[in-house]
């Protein structure tokens, strides 16, 4: 019996695991093996050993890119989950219209990213743009800003787009979780003349706190590996001040054409990504084990 | 509970509650105002004693025109349904025997092989693009339709076997058993008593993996080249800006039919799409 079910299993495994291994596995060893290459387009190159990472590691546009990717991670992180749990907390009562503002909250993960982006570009124009409009008639500002053209201005600007785009995923993912917890506890705790913060303190958070590493680890990932937003919104620019390691990938990789650099600046995100999958896996394994 | 005050309703519900609504949706508002403009009022500068923000005099659908005669959007529309809708297809029929198989068969290595796919879901696209791009200039399928429908799968099959797990786990295995007991083979079980119980995760995992193809953008760059076989959010963002031009009447409007097809489907399955989503995240 147990003979059988193996067999069954395989060949139910098969497709998945093929594909699995024709464009994961193998792509991820062939792109160790690039990394360690000088191969450009149409060459395949000789072995240079770790040359490649030698040179990216005195290239100060990669360290800015590295640097870049590691803050525009952390910061937008935070303030994604703040606002994303507060909007969770907002929509957890009971109020008209509630299915109709969960449905229309998510429009910004759903819809194609480089195209609502596309809408930001446009609304970070130095020209036309429609905040410094609102700025000037607030009186907040009386000369242009150029929101993209000013190096730490522009990255603060993306950043502003990424959690516009990830508050809806964690609002969402952290109101499912919000309501698999049983009304029954805070009642108990109201009752016990526990303040509101002190319920969410002790009752809520604890209790959500499993989803949010979930949903905070996943985000991350994505995150760190981002790449649409600065190809639309600077394309790595001013003076390739707003890389992140996916974007400078790209350029030097497909845009100059020099795979084995592209390969190991992508590959430079591996040890950080490969940390927080560990973490994650073990922490899914120790709340699954309590 | 007691009521509080009014006004305290109005400023820690209502007033969020709007900010909220109107920062995630201005941006829609925006690629449509935009799309309906005439040039000669989009094109003011934001100091213009004109600049009329948020409303147009005179709305018309020349851009809309503009996009549909005179680029490939048809095509891009085309080509980005047909790619979107094969991966998808292929990744249900792919995760949902996989997913069967790690949920309800007991055989060696299966903890390992279900973390390994688990794992393969966390690889980001960006990590893997150059070498792929090597690998499918080898294959001969570089600038094909087949170069994003063999790849999509590796980013939609992990979740859909992940989230088709979760569903089987959920269906007691006394009903399989009782239909071996009349005889079904367990294929016929799975297809038959299986199958019909689990639509509603296939959906969920269909919708959002349809969603997700739809999106893909580094891969569809990276691999497609002439401009005939674009999808949607690359020929927009590529063939609609020439060197330092945008054509922003245009773009929005691009923007805004490129995103109708997957607001179309996501408005009509908005639960099993938050299903897909949250199931994706929560394991």
């Amino acid at each position: 019996m147990l003979e059988r079910e193996g067999a069954l299993a395989f060949w139910l495994l098969v497709p998945t695991l093929a594909l699995l291994t024709l464009f994961i596995a193998y792509p991820f060893v062939r792109g160790v093996w690039l990394s360690l290459t000088n191969s450009v387009v149409g060459v395949p190159g000789d072995f240079v050993g770790l040359k490649n990472f030698v040179k990216l590691w005195n290239d100060s546009i990669f360290r800015t890119a590295a640097l870049n990717t590691f803050v525009y991670t952390g910061v937008t992180t935070v303030f994604k989950l703040a606002l994303g749990l507060w909007l969770a907390l907002l929509l957890n009562r009971h109020f008209r219209g509630k299915a109709w503002v969960r449905a229309f909250i998510l429009l910004p993960f759903i819809i194609p990213t480089v195209l609502s982006t596309l809408a930001w570009k446009w609304m970070f124009d130095p020209t036309f743009s429609v905040f410094n409009w609102l700025f000037w008639k607030l009186s907040i500002i009386n000369s242009r800003v150029n929101w993209l053209g000013d190096p730490d201005l522009a990255m603060a600007s993306i950043m502003a787009v990424n959690v516009w785009r990830g508050v809806p995923f964690y609002a969402i993912s952290l109101l499912a979780g919000l309501q698999t917890i049983n009304q029954d506890l805070h009642e108990a705790a109201a009752i016990d003349g526990a303040r509101p913060w002190q319920r969410f303190r002790h009752v809520t958070w604890p209790l959500l706190l499993p989803v949010t590493m979930v949903v905070v680890l996943f985000s991350v990932i994505q995150t760190f590996a981002d790449f649409q937003l600065v190809y639309v919104l600077t394309g790595g620019g001013p003076a390739n001040a707003t890389h992140l390691f996916a974007t400078y990938a790209y350029q030097i990789g497909i845009g100059t054409g020099l795979l084995s650099e592209g390969a190991a600046i992508s590959l430079a995100m591996f040890p950080a990504l490969l940390l927080v999958v560990v973490f994650q896996l073990w922490y899914i394994r120790k709340v699954e084990n309590r | 509970m007691i009521e509080g005050a009014k006004w305290k309703k109005w400023l820690w519900f209502y007033l969020p509650m709007g900010m909220f609504i109107l920062g995630l949706l201005f941006p829609f508002y925006w690629m449509l105002v935009t799309t309906l403009k005439p040039d000669g009022e989009l094109y003011r500068p934001w100091n213009h004693p004109l600049y009329s923000p948020f409303w147009t005099s005179a709305p018309t659908l020349d851009h809309v025109k503009s996009l549909l005669m005179e680029t490939l959007f048809n095509t891009w529309m085309w080509n980005t349904m047909v790619i979107a809708l094969a991966a998808t297809f292929i990744s249900l029929f792919c995760g949902v025997i996989a997913g069967y198989a790690l949920a309800r068969l007991r055989f060696r290595w299966a903890g390992l092989l279900g973390t390994a796919i688990f794992v393969t879901y966390l690889v980001p696209q960006t990590l893997l693009f150059i070498p792929l791009a090597d690998i499918i200039r080898d294959y001969r399928i570089g600038d094909t339709p087949w170069a994003l429908i063999l790849t999509y799968p590796t980013f939609l099959i992990p979740f859909c076997t992940w989230l088709m797990m979760g569903y089987f786990k959920t269906i007691p295995k006394e009903l399989e058993e009782c239909a071996r007991i009349d005889g079904a083979t367990r294929w016929q079980a799975m297809v038959y008593i299986i199958l019909p119980i689990a639509m509603p995760g296939i959906l969920s995992a269909g919708i959002f993996a349809f969603t997700l193809s739809w999106n893909e953008f580094i891969y569809a760059l990276v691999f497609l080249s002439s401009p005939e076989q674009k999808t949607v959010p690359v020929g927009v963002t590529s063939e609609l800006i020439r060197g330092d031009v945008f054509y922003w009447g245009s773009l929005m409007a691009g923007a805004l039919l490129g995103s109708i097809p997957v607001a179309f489907i996501y408005s009509f399955f908005v639960e099993h799409y938050v299903a897909g989503m949250t199931g994706s995240v929560k394991g």
